[in-house]
């Protein structure tokens, strides 16, 4: 095995088990940590592919603001544990995990079988493609547009929010 | 060497444990999370393209949707906390006011 190898393998196997125990595990909190050990290992992944500016953004934009966000509501809710996973498994739930495998399996049935991927190293220009300056020069030029748009869409998630949390509702039953 | 392949099973393998967790859990922050894990494998699966193409498009569209993400979590967070303030709970299974 080579060193490339071996921390493919090791951060696909970290990362696989945390995706795992965010479902499995009881409380929100752990859940919420086993994630963000996931986007770690995501971020590790991302730069193995020579993504670096994607890696530092993922880390900083998902570990460092969306799962505080998520703690913080979970804190503020102060939840109880779920009652044990295995007690509230109904035939639905059975149903539910035999079609997303049935989907796994379909999809590795595209992927392996019906379109055969090339054995081909990474793309040797991929080195200059995940730079900050390579990616910032088109995100400025080619990609200004959407980038602009994106403003109008976090404005609008702000104000949102704000209405949301402030305003009470009057629900009846 | 490690194939464009093993990147794009992983990211499927993410993607379904992410749709597991949608399915079988009644919380809705954890919903949510799993949600946050389904987006991450697609970005996988574009990183994996853009890096064995050597094209920057698929590192942009990334990008695009992290922003999404963020905006998402944000008004859905806000939703949770407005419905749990009229409900006392966050169990899907009690949320039922669009149910037909």
């Amino acid at each position: 095995m080579t060193f490339e190898e071996i921390v493919f393998w090791s951060l696909v196997l970290v990362s696989g088990f945390a995706a795992l125990m965010v479902v499995i595990s009881r409380s929100p909190i752990a859940s919420a940590l086993y994630l963000i050990l996931n986007f770690f290992c995501l971020a590790g992944l991302y730069l193995t592919l020579n993504a670096q500016f994607i890696a530092v953004v993922h880390i900083i934009v998902y570990a460092g603001a969306i799962m505080v966000l998520f703690l913080f509501v979970i804190m503020l809710l102060n939840l109880q544990d779920e009652t044990k996973l295995r007690e509230r498994m109904n035939w639905k739930s059975f149903a539910a995990i035999a079609l997303s495998i049935l989907f796994l399996i379909e999809l590795f049935y595209i992927f392996i079988i019906k379109t055969p991927t090339p054995k081909i190293p990474i793309h040797p220009s991929s080195k200059e493609i995940g730079t900050v300056e390579y990616l910032g020069k088109i995100l400025f030029t080619e990609f200004l547009f959407p980038f602009e748009l994106t403003s109008i869409l976090l404005i609008a998630a702000i104000i949102g929010a704000v209405v949301l949390a402030k305003k009470k509702f009057e629900l009846t039953d | 060497m490690i194939p464009l392949n093993y990147y794009l099973l992983f990211a499927a393998f993410l993607f379904s444990v992410g749709v597991v967790g949608v399915l079988i859990r009644r919380n809705a922050i954890i919903v949510f999370m799993c949600i946050e894990l389904m987006l991450n494998s697609v970005n996988l699966t574009f990183i994996a393209f853009s890096a064995f193409m050597g094209n920057a498009i698929g590192q942009m569209f990334v990008f695009f949707v992290m922003t999404v993400a963020a905006a998402e979590a944000a008004v859905g967070l806000a939703i949770i906390i407005a419905l749990f303030r009229n409900k006392k709970t966050i169990n899907i299974d009690q949320i039922n006011l669009l149910k037909w």
